[in-house]
């Protein structure tokens, strides 16, 4: 019992409870069906970039450039489609320069040893940068129905939006490898120790860059989500994303230095953002100041543990003197 | 000296002259394809445009030193600079006061990271990571789609930004004089000297007794102050001041501070470093413009200039270990 209750997902469950109980006294409409497929909406790109993301900061390592990255394959994409090749052609070659570009940061971090804050930090840029001489400030829609019904439609029958589904589908896949598998095993490992790791024969070097590859693709794919979503694809699609995406990948529970996180958490995160952005919209609070309870939600997540612990382990020490 | 500071000494040396080979060459293709450029008036422009991020750049390093960051600089800067617009236009306070309270605002800001930092013990990238969505956001509930425009403002706050001393516009001269004095205290006094032991050995520099925690509290309130500072010259400068105002500033600043040499891990960099990356980026900026090269490709050869200085200071490094080492063998 109080194992459950000290679980870190346990308490995101309890704040998304929180937040859903917020906004339906906020508004009539918050439980509507419609509201909640909408707010699935917005998130999915970010949640999507979260879940690889969530797995390099397991491993040790960070990766500032997805929101770029999501940018790149944005414009890369109406460019080729503006050239006349189609879709079934075109995503898969954006998946491809999102692992390319992914690939480049995994080999910057492992085999040239820089540090990943500063390889992603020059990405980040490097990747927006090219997506603007990609597309210049042009958008392209016209888009094929198909693909637009892709990115706002719902699942035949359901209330469920595609990217949703993907979502959905790609959580249990990563939850299934992170806590199931000896890849999972072998990400913790790292995270904890690098070098101890390495001596117990994990290939630290290409299980970082699989991951950075793996986060340049589904960075990419996200791209491809949200292009699809506002049928629209523009060079600065995303910008600014990543601060949300960190945000969630560390409310989830991941530590920041490596070792420690669940799927679960990050995916339970991802809601938390996503209920109280909902909620705060319909208390007519302007999305840019709602950063302010995103930003402070972080800090007391991470700070609120610490600062107990230490009353409670300073109240065990006074026990132990009296 | 030991041969193995002076190695360290000549690595420092080394990388600061690259910064200045790199920049020299700048200068030098860009005033073959583009006379103009060597233009009194033009290289004054750089400098004016770099001197902001300069200010900041400052504070930046003092924190990165210590083996912190500071990410929320842009949303500091910015939520001073409307703050600060804000109460001279409402005229609610004189000139004097509108500066205090904007370099206090920032100082305030900057200290509550420390106390976040410290305190909280919530790792520096995350804290400011936050507080640079909540200074933000501030920023927004304070302006509330508002914005300052010069024609608010007092002709004698705007025209600091455009008076000048001996010909040298006067924000050239704020951002060296800050440089300087951050330079002095990182070089020559004992918190500086223990900043940079915070930065290369934390676990150390607890034991020989230097009070950590008070000085990564100073080193972030002080970041704040800077950014305080570059807040209300900010303001004066442009003129107009809206929410959005120095958003992603953060990015320049820490390029700037990571291509002038300072280790992203701590403990080793300095100020005159990080001002040359600075200098650098802005003129690769200008150079640009009077190339015509198309603005679109600014952010990925920026992106570029920071991958290429942290590989030099990688392989610069590792020369350094691979000398010491056959040293030490003999």
């Amino acid at each position: 019992m109080s194992l459950v209750l000290r679980r870190w997902e346990t308490l995101l469950a309890v704040l998304l409870a929180l937040f859903v109980a917020l906004g339906t006294a906020l508004s009539p409409y918050f439980l509507d069906t419609q509201n909640f497929s909408d707010l699935a909406d917005d998130l999915m790109e970010k949640a999507i970039m979260a879940l690889p993301l969530a797995l390099v900061i397991i491993a040790g390592e960070i990766d500032l450039s997805v929101e770029s990255m999501l940018g790149l394959s944005s414009a890369l994409l109406g460019l080729s489609f503006g050239l006349g090749l189609p879709l079934w052609a075109g995503i898969p070659l954006v998946l491809l320069v999102g692992a390319l570009g992914g690939l480049l940061n995994g080999l910057l971090v492992t085999w040239a040893r820089l540090p990943s804050l500063v390889v992603t930090l020059g990405t980040l840029a490097l990747y927006r940068g090219l997506a603007y001489v990609v597309l210049g400030p042009r958008a392209v829609s016209h888009w094929p129905a198909a693909f637009n019904a892709f990115g706002f439609g719902d699942v035949p029958g359901t209330l469920v939006p595609w990217p949703l589904l993907v979502f959905a589908l790609l959580a249990i896949v990563f939850a299934f490898v992170l806590h199931r598998t000896w890849i999972g095993r072998q990400l913790y490992a790292t995270g904890k120790s690098q070098e101890a790791a390495r001596f117990a024969g994990v290939r630290v070097a290409r299980l970082k860059t699989a991951l950075f590859v793996l986060s340049g693709t589904l960075s990419a794919l996200a791209g491809v989500i949200l292009t699809a979503r506002l049928a629209s694809a523009r060079a600065d699609n995303g910008q600014g994303f990543v601060l949300d995406v960190v945000t969630a990948v560390l409310l989830g529970g991941v530590n920041i230095f490596g070792g420690e996180g669940t799927i679960a958490g990050v995916v339970l995160a991802v809601f938390v953002i996503g209920v109280l952005r909902n909620a705060l919209t319909l208390a007519d609070v302007a999305p840019d100041a709602q950063s302010t309870a995103i930003g402070a939600l972080l800090i007391v997540s991470v700070a609120g543990p610490n600062v107990v612990g230490r009353i409670r382990a300073a109240w065990r020490n006074r026990e132990v003197l009296t | 000296m030991t041969s193995a500071s002076r190695a360290l000494a000549v690595a420092a040396r080394l990388r600061e002259l690259g910064i200045v080979v790199a920049l020299a060459l700048v200068v030098l293709v860009t005033t073959l394809l583009a006379p103009a450029f060597l233009h009194l008036d033009n290289l004054s422009q750089i400098l004016l445009s770099v001197s902001l991020v300069a200010i900041v750049a400052a504070g930046e390093t003092i924190v990165v030193l210590t083996r912190n960051v500071d990410l929320s600089v842009g949303s500091m800067v910015g939520l001073v600079a409307f703050v600060t617009g804000d109460l001279l236009k409402q005229h609610a306070v004189g000139l004097p006061e509108a500066i205090l309270a904007g370099c206090l605002l920032g100082l305030a800001l900057g200290g509550l990271n420390g106390l976040i930092v410290t305190v909280g013990r919530v790792p520096a990238i995350v804290a400011t990571l936050g507080t640079l969505n909540v200074y933000r956001g501030l920023d927004f509930f304070v302006a509330g789609g508002k914005e300052v425009s010069a024609y608010d403002l007092p002709r004698s706050y705007l025209g600091i930004a455009t008076s000048t001393a001996a010909g040298i516009p006067a924000l050239i001269i704020a951002a060296a004089v800050i440089a300087a004095v951050v330079a002095f205290v990182l070089r020559s006094t004992r918190p500086g000297r223990a900043l940079y032991a915070i930065g290369s050995n934390p676990p150390a520099a607890e034991t020989v007794g230097i009070p950590s925690q008070r000085l990564v509290f100073a080193a972030f309130a002080a970041s704040g102050l800077l950014c305080g500072a570059a807040g209300v010259l900010w303001g004066s400068r442009f003129g107009t001041v809206n929410a959005f105002a120095a958003n992603g500033l953060e990015l320049e600043v820490i390029a700037a501070v990571v291509v002038g040499g300072v280790n992203i891990f701590g403990g080793s960099g300095t100020v005159f470093g990080a001002m040359l990356g600075a200098v650098l980026l802005g003129t690769i900026d200008n150079a640009l413009t009077l190339l015509r090269l198309s603005q679109f490709w600014l952010q990925a050869i920026d992106g570029a200039v920071i991958l290429l200085a942290v590989g030099a200071d990688a392989s610069i490094r590792g020369a350094v270990q691979r000398a010491l080492r056959v040293r030490g063998r003999r």
